[in-house]
């Protein structure tokens, strides 16, 4: 392994006329260039020198899939608007590439500039999932950074990180800097701008990190330290700088600011090549295993005309030929029918084909579907996630099988072939039934297929395997055991057969290790570690990810990797991760697990509010955001009896 | 109406394969506002007929694309959106109206030219150069398949030194549908490593 960097900052870690020239000899050599190269339409480029603060947004897997990554696309948008500061972008480098990087001492560099990272103020990594965590700590190895936050000093880079796995930050407590809890695109700024005062002051970085800590949303995980207890549960979190907030809660905007129009348009292909428009933030369903509805509540939409104007604005400066509509479940979005006219007249006979993933099963689904696309009838996805109406009450996802096979059959009609069905199995309290009812529930289906288009009909069943997240009603569950997932898995793949029907499954080694970070401690910091050195990377890639491994880093550093997925915790159990406050309430997950026991549901809190605990936080928020922007109820009076809501 | 250009393809784009700069083209048409063709069908596809691939890294002078749009414009409108759309990294030179019975570029293709550059200097090119043309075959194999590459070799002259005093080569291969010379397997039989040169395609030669 190379050692970047042996001297000072101010000698320039290693001169980019060197890494452009190094690159003009690699690049030839390797698979797929284009991911090194940058230089895209779109792309920001600036004068190095007149810039104060130089970021590098990094997504720690290859380009391929960082750059469909909306949440860096924003943070690029916007930083960029400032003159003093110039944002690029760096991926992680496939494997050959790497040999290739570290055989000629060339560092990881930004695509723009081809800086080495090291010259960079700050370095951002988005952690959308866990299986990145290795990547990260790859990156910043070749970046010549070292690992721990402990041993960086002045010189170096302020390393963050955002994306929701920061929802639980312990597992990567050693190695990042600061946290951002939440949405990125006010708290970003501010730490630009603390970061600036800081450099200028020409304080310690303990008195960066410190001031730092002071961001609503940004957590300094060095100011704390975790304690356990003797059956190795966590204990409770101890403050070691009086002035460091606990809890740390989560930042929101209280309006979503208008979408970036400007996207790059990369050279060689990528997932996913379109335009991507949030059309809605947060979900008010309620699903009890989803993490993202738990995290990015309160719900805040977009109005239709902004949604229309970003999309026009981005096909003019990108030509991409999709457009995607996001959010985490679009049949909610207020106005979607008149969102979905408006695209579809707005855009009619320019060849585009519009996404709009996340529908609920009714039949208006299809009329949306329907009315979005030109010609091409591919496929339709619904996602029922469990079998039997009972476990789907369970999940807190109701929809009765009737419905769901009239929208199948309404589906079939319209001419699609082929429905995808997505489940997963490992729910609380699912027995073998529940998971058998998974292959009647596809047979049913694809009999309604037959019914209306005979033989053409499919059905792809996706099924995936339940992993509890924190901040979630279900962050007490156990999660299956390998055997488990294996004797589910069999008797699907026995009864899955014949022709028309498909089944995907995920093994269950790449199910655990997303178990074991996902609800890790800060002692799970230390498996990453030695995970890393022993050469663990690329985990979500079935190709590089080594089970093996991943159990030799837990034998090492003397953990049980049992202990954090299979354990049932109980009820009043303290969790690593309560330091972080999402606003929803514990006393609102707990009632909800318990609740899901009872098989006992929940309405779409747009029709009654649960007290989750977003409004009583955010009040003044919404009170000065009034209307439908904001689906929570309206606050209309200045000050309104709170202490119900105070506390857990 | 069928419109020809002719375009460069220079550094930033040298990493982009035939697909994506297929790809490139259909969204540099819709950035341009131009109304672009399509197949009729059930997967429409866009009208964009690129005369030849040019291999990964290599940059090109003189490419050449067909595109169909769906009516009449202005030769000059058409050329002036283009240029205000066009990606860094493709720069275009020529625009012209094509008979839309015109044979497709493929079939009238019959040879490219290459301006190749040796990072590496090579002190006996001359020879080299000498030895190879005076072979009666070069035999080679590509993909398991063997092959003559010397009648493929329609030129190869050394040119006079780049400012930076590096070798320079000009070479003239065939390039018709099933019998295509390549620049890399050229410099192989002159024992230089591709990896060593930079490879610029000068001209596309079409029979009329």
């Amino acid at each position: 392994m190379i050692c970047f960097l042996s001297v000072e900052r101010d000698l320039q870690v290693i001169a980019f006329e060197i890494i452009e020239a190094q690159l003009e000899r690699i690049l030839p050599t390797v698979q797929k260039p284009g991911r090194y190269a940058g230089g895209e339409l779109n792309q920001v480029v600036k004068d190095w020198r007149a810039i104060s603060t130089h970021v590098a947004l990094v997504f720690p897997d290859i380009y391929d899939i960082g750059m469909s990554n909306l949440g860096l696309a924003v943070l690029y948008d916007l930083l960029n608007e400032r003159p003093d500061v110039w944002a690029e972008r760096a991926y992680s480098p496939w494997a050959d590439m790497e040999a290739a990087m570290r055989a000629a001492g060339v560092p990881l560099y930004s695509l723009e500039s081809k800086h080495a990272l090291a010259d960079f103020d700050i370095i951002g990594f988005s952690l959308p999932y866990e299986t990145l965590y290795t990547n990260a700590l790859n990156a910043l190895d070749l970046a010549g950074i070292p690992l721990f936050s402990a041993e960086r000093n002045e010189l170096h880079p302020l390393i963050i990180a955002g994306g929701h796995t920061t929802y639980n930050p312990e597992p990567m407590a050693a190695f990042i800097d600061a946290f951002v809890i939440g949405e990125g695109e006010e708290v970003i700024q501010e730490i630009v701008n603390t970061q600036q005062t800081w450099k200028a002051s020409g304080a310690s970085r303990h008195e960066l990190l410190r001031r730092l800590s002071r961001i609503w949303g940004v957590y300094v995980p060095s100011l704390y330290n975790a304690h356990y207890a003797e059956d190795d549960t966590f204990s409770h979190i101890e403050k070691l700088d009086p002035d460091a907030p606990l809890p740390v809660t989560k930042r929101i905007v209280a309006r979503m600011p208008p979408p970036p129009t400007r996207f790059i348009v990369p050279y060689i292909e990528t997932i996913h090549q379109r335009v991507p428009v949030e059309i809605m933030r947060g979900c008010t369903r309620g699903c009890r295993f989803c993490q993202a509805g738990m995290i990015t509540r309160p719900v805040r939409e977009r109005p239709v005309q902004e949604i229309v104007d970003a999309i026009e604005h981005a096909l003019d400066s990108t030509g991409f030929e999709e457009v995607g509509l996001l959010s985490l479940s679009s049949s909610d979005y207020t106005h979607i029918l008149e969102l979905v006219n408006a695209v579809s007249a707005h855009f009619a006979g320019r060849h585009l084909s519009v996404a709009l993933p996340s529908l609920r099963i009714e039949s208006v689904s299809v009329d949306l579907m329907d009315a979005l696309k030109d010609a091409r009838r591919s496929g339709f996805t619904l996602a029922p996630e469990a079998a039997t109406e009972r476990m789907r009450e369970i999940i807190n996802k109701p929809v009765s099988t009737r419905q769901l096979l009239e929208t199948a059959h309404e589906i079939y009609s319209r001419g699609y072939q082929t429905i995808k069905l997505y489940f997963m199995i490992g729910h609380p309290s699912e027995t073998i039934e529940d998971v058998q009812a998974i292959a009647d529930l596809c047979k049913a289906v694809l009999a309604e297929g037959r019914k209306v288009i005979g033989k053409r009909a499919q059905v792809t069943a996706g099924v995936s395997n339940f992993v509890p997240k924190p901040h979630t009603p279900f962050q007490w569950v156990p999660c299956d055991t390998t055997e488990q997932i294996l004797a589910k898995q069999a008797l699907l793949k026995q009864a899955l057969r014949g022709p028309g029907l498909k089944l995907n499954w995920t093994p269950p080694e790449d199910t655990m290790l997303e178990a074991w970070l996902s609800r890790g401690d800060r002692r799970m910091g230390e498996v990453i570690y030695q995970a890393w050195r022993l050469g663990a990377k690329f985990d979500a890639w079935n190709e590089h990810y080594r089970y093996d491994i991943w159990l030799a880093a837990f034998r090492t550093v003397g953990l049980d990797p049992n202990f954090y997925t299979h354990r049932e915790r109980p009820i009043d159990e303290t969790f690593p991760w309560e330091h972080i406050s999402t606003t929803v309430r514990k006393k609102f997950l707990t009632e909800d697990y318990l609740w899901s026991l009872l098989g006992k549901t929940r309405i779409d809190c747009r029709e009654r509010c649960f007290a989750c605990g977003i409004l009583p936080t955010f009040i003044e928020l919404r009170r000065q955001n009034p209307g439908e922007v904001w689906q929570c109820p309206e606050v209309k009076t200045e000050r309104i009896q709170i202490s119900n809501f105070v506390g857990d | 109406m069928r419109i020809r250009i002719t375009f460069a393809k220079t550094a930033e784009m040298r990493y982009t394969g035939h697909l994506d700069l297929h790809r490139a083209w259909e969204r540099l048409m819709r950035r341009a506002g131009l109304p672009l063709a399509y197949t009729q069908g059930f997967s429409p596809h866009p009208r964009i007929n690129l005369a030849s691939a040019l291999p990964l890294g290599f940059t090109g002078a003189a490419e050449v694309v067909d595109i169909w749009l769906e009516q009449e414009l202005p030769l000059d409108e058409i050329t002036t959106a283009l240029r205000q759309a066009a990606p860094p990294g493709l720069r275009i030179e020529q625009v012209e109206a094509i008979d839309e019975r015109a044979p497709t570029l493929q079939t009238v293709l019959q040879a490219s030219e290459f301006a190749i550059t040796l990072l590496e200097p090579v002190p006996d090119l001359d020879h080299r150069r000498a030895a190879l043309l005076a072979a009666k075959d070069i035999p080679r194999e590509r993909r398991g398949k063997s092959y003559d590459l010397r009648p493929l070799i329609l030129e190869l002259q050394i040119l006079p030194q780049d400012e930076q005093s590096r070798q320079r080569l000009l070479v003239c291969l065939v390039a018709r549908e099933g019998a295509t010379g390549r620049p890399e397997e050229l410099l192989e039989a002159l024992g230089i490593d591709p990896l060593s040169t930079r490879v610029h395609r000068t001209v596309l030669i079409f029979s009329v």
